[in-house]
């Protein structure tokens, strides 16, 4: 049991955005609404840029700005183990960029539907078009 | 200039896009020009490109001059120096064949269409040109975002099926980031060469077996792979005929060329068939995958529907002759994205057409259709019999190869598959032959579908449809009779040596 514990919390970073990653699918899969579904979607990205950014993290290392980088000591050598990884946070600006875009056409995307339909329920949509 | 055709490909639809959008602010009548010049020029500079890369075998071009870990690379091979041409050329004639489509269907909005048509282009573009794995990424989704809006932007039925296709696509979308983030922790590089170089020493790495099934899951999402496919059909089937001669020829095309790209380039060839012991499993789901599709074709009354599900069927093939793992069952794979994206855009080119004019999607709207509009009907015909597979179209030739591919590898039930597939495909098409060539035409067809619109008469589709839907027809059996060329000449030196 011990053991047990100690995985989880030693990858508990992993275990959190897995965690999340599965509501937001549950929601997406099972949710008759299209904006849980749309909340669902959110969460779902949300987890990958959360699994990101944890891989970054390095101990005792400190956010990859360098001190006194100008100047004659902006040649010095820098020990990367001490500044923790900036990339993913990085690609991850640009992940949470396509995500609000993602969100913003799907919202727009679902006024229309509410506009055509008066309503959000995917059975009731469905029940509409099959009646057409 | 020439060093710089790999850029060009991408920066200048991009740019038009913008142009594009503007001139809908200030005149409408620039928006068609823009398009149609950035997309040419696009269209050019790949014909460029793929004379160079049949030259050199491979380009390399370092966006602003920052080499390869640091800054991101467009590597062109062989390989998608066939698919970028075909990319460009598909985007540049449905283009010029929707135009009285556009104006029809969007009038108020034309600048924001073209816009949207362009960067969809431009997306699909540089996802086959970028050499870079998160850059795939950010190009997937502006292709995706456009495309969900290209289905959405008319306010009829699309829109819900555009918003399932979304809620769809985003899952497919980010697991493929996340088996990038994958890639990323036991490589620490996001180049694709780079990984391939560290791929012999990590081929027991669990980060980077994970990697290659949520990559793979998520492409399969996207590329609508049996049992995967349940939002392609409704999401196509309500599409505008200016946007779905685009986003059907090419979404899945491209998302299958990005697999093979994974799988060869980036896991190489030795994990993906031999160590990932996954390649037996994924042709049985494409033989399920082909036979499924293609009875459910079967089943549909309405053309349109049917058409998607061919579309299904037709990813199976190209999945399954991929993963056979042999020169000749991959050379049909990749012969197959040019010809299948020709094939398709003919069938819904066809389809635009039938949809303006006879104001019905049923098989049994198009009575009579051969003596009102004989020329269609022709180039129809063709389009027809290449997804059947009949010589000298190009769909035999890349049936050819998959079937011998399938040979090679002993796996007869893939072979089974594609022949019972063809067969479906020939009595779906002379289906539609007969009711539209012996049926006497009957002025009443079609009331119950007008939906109160005026009688259209039922004639000839207007030169501006019928030049372009011909380029591409004729283009199907030119594109047949040089498919020796294509393999010898380009798809040869687009599979690793490794593979026999």
């Amino acid at each position: 049991m011990g053991e047990i514990l100690d995985f989880i919390i030693a990858k508990s970073n992993y275990w959190s955005y897995v965690v999340l990653m599965m509501i937001g699918l549950y929601a997406m899969i099972s949710r008759q609404n299209y904006v849980r579904k749309i909340i669902g979607m959110s969460i779902f990205q949300t987890a990958v840029i959360l699994f990101y950014v944890s891989t970054a993290v390095k101990e005792k290392a400190v956010i990859p700005i360098i001190a006194h980088g100008h100047g004659e000591e902006a040649n010095a050598a820098i020990e990367a183990s001490q500044y923790i990884n900036p990339l993913p946070h990085v690609l991850m600006l640009t992940a949470i960029v396509v995500g609000v875009a993602t969100l913003g056409v799907a919202l727009s995307l679902a006024i229309r539907v509410y506009q055509k339909y008066g309503t959000l329920e995917e059975n009731e949509i469905n029940d509409m078009i099959r009646e057409q | 200039m020439s060093q710089h055709y790999p850029a060009l490909i991408i920066v200048v639809p991009l740019l038009a896009a913008l142009a594009a959008a503007a001139a809908g602010w200030i005149n409408k009548r620039y928006c068609f020009p823009i398009a149609v010049a950035s997309l040419a020029a696009s269209f050019v500079s790949s014909v460029f490109l793929l004379g160079r890369v049949i030259r050199v075998k491979e380009v390399i071009y370092e966006m602003a001059g920052w080499t390869a870990p640091i800054g991101i690379v467009y590597r062109v091979d062989a390989l998608n120096g066939l698919v970028i041409v075909v990319v460009t050329a598909v985007a540049l004639v449905n283009l010029i064949y929707s135009k009285s489509a556009i104006e029809e269907d969007f009038p108020d909005k034309m600048g924001t269409y073209y816009a949207l048509y362009i960067l969809f282009a431009t997306g699909l573009a540089g996802m086959v040109v970028t050499g870079d794995a998160f850059n795939l990424y950010v190009l997937m989704e502006i292709a995706s975002l456009t495309g969900y809006s290209l289905m959405g932007l008319r306010r009829d039925r699309a829109t819900v099926s555009a918003l399932n296709y979304l809620i769809v696509g985003t899952i497919g979308a980010t697991f493929y980031l996340l088996g990038v983030g994958y890639i990323y922790i036991a490589t620490g590089t996001l180049n694709m060469a780079e990984i391939a170089s560290f791929m012999s020493q990590m081929s027991d790495s669990g980060s980077i077996r994970m990697a290659f099934v949520i990559c793979l899951a998520g492409l399969f999402i996207k590329m609508a792979f049996f049992p995967l496919h349940g939002w392609l059909p409704n999401a196509y089937t309500y599409t505008p005929t200016a946007s779905i001669g685009l986003i059907a020829p090419l979404t899945t095309k491209v998302t299958v060329y990005i697999m093979i790209r994974m799988a060869l380039s980036v896991f190489t060839p030795e994990f993906s068939f031999k160590t990932i012991e996954l390649s037996g499993a994924i042709v049985w789901l494409a033989i399920i995958g082909i036979v499924a599709g293609s009875c459910m074709a079967l089943a549909q009354k309405n053309f349109k529907k049917m058409f998607t599900y061919i579309i299904v069927a037709e990813v199976g093939y190209m999945v399954g002759g991929f993963w056979l793992g042999n020169r000749a069952g991959i050379s049909g794979s990749v012969l197959h994205i040019a010809n299948d994206a020709l094939m398709t855009l003919a069938l819904f080119m066809a389809a635009g057409i039938f949809a303006r004019k006879i104001k019905g999607e049923e098989i049994s709207d198009m009575q009579g259709l051969f003596r009102k509009m004989p020329w269609t009907m022709a180039a129809f015909v063709l389009g027809g019999l290449s997804i059947i597979g009949v010589p000298p179209t190009c769909g035999f030739f890349s049936k050819w190869y998959l079937i011998s591919g399938g040979i090679e590898a002993g796996n007869y039930y893939f072979v089974g598959a594609l022949l019972f597939s063809s067969l479906i495909n020939a009595v779906l098409f002379f289906r539609i032959f007969e009711v539209a060539y012996f049926e006497p035409f009957s002025e009443s067809h079609g009331h119950d579908h007008s939906h109160g619109h005026e009688a259209v008469a039922v004639e000839e589709a207007p030169l501006g449809m019928l030049i372009p839907f011909y380029v591409v027809a004729i283009s199907l059996v030119i594109l047949g009779i040089f498919s020796g060329d294509l393999i010898t000449k380009i798809i040869y030196f687009a599979i690793p040596a490794g593979i026999v």
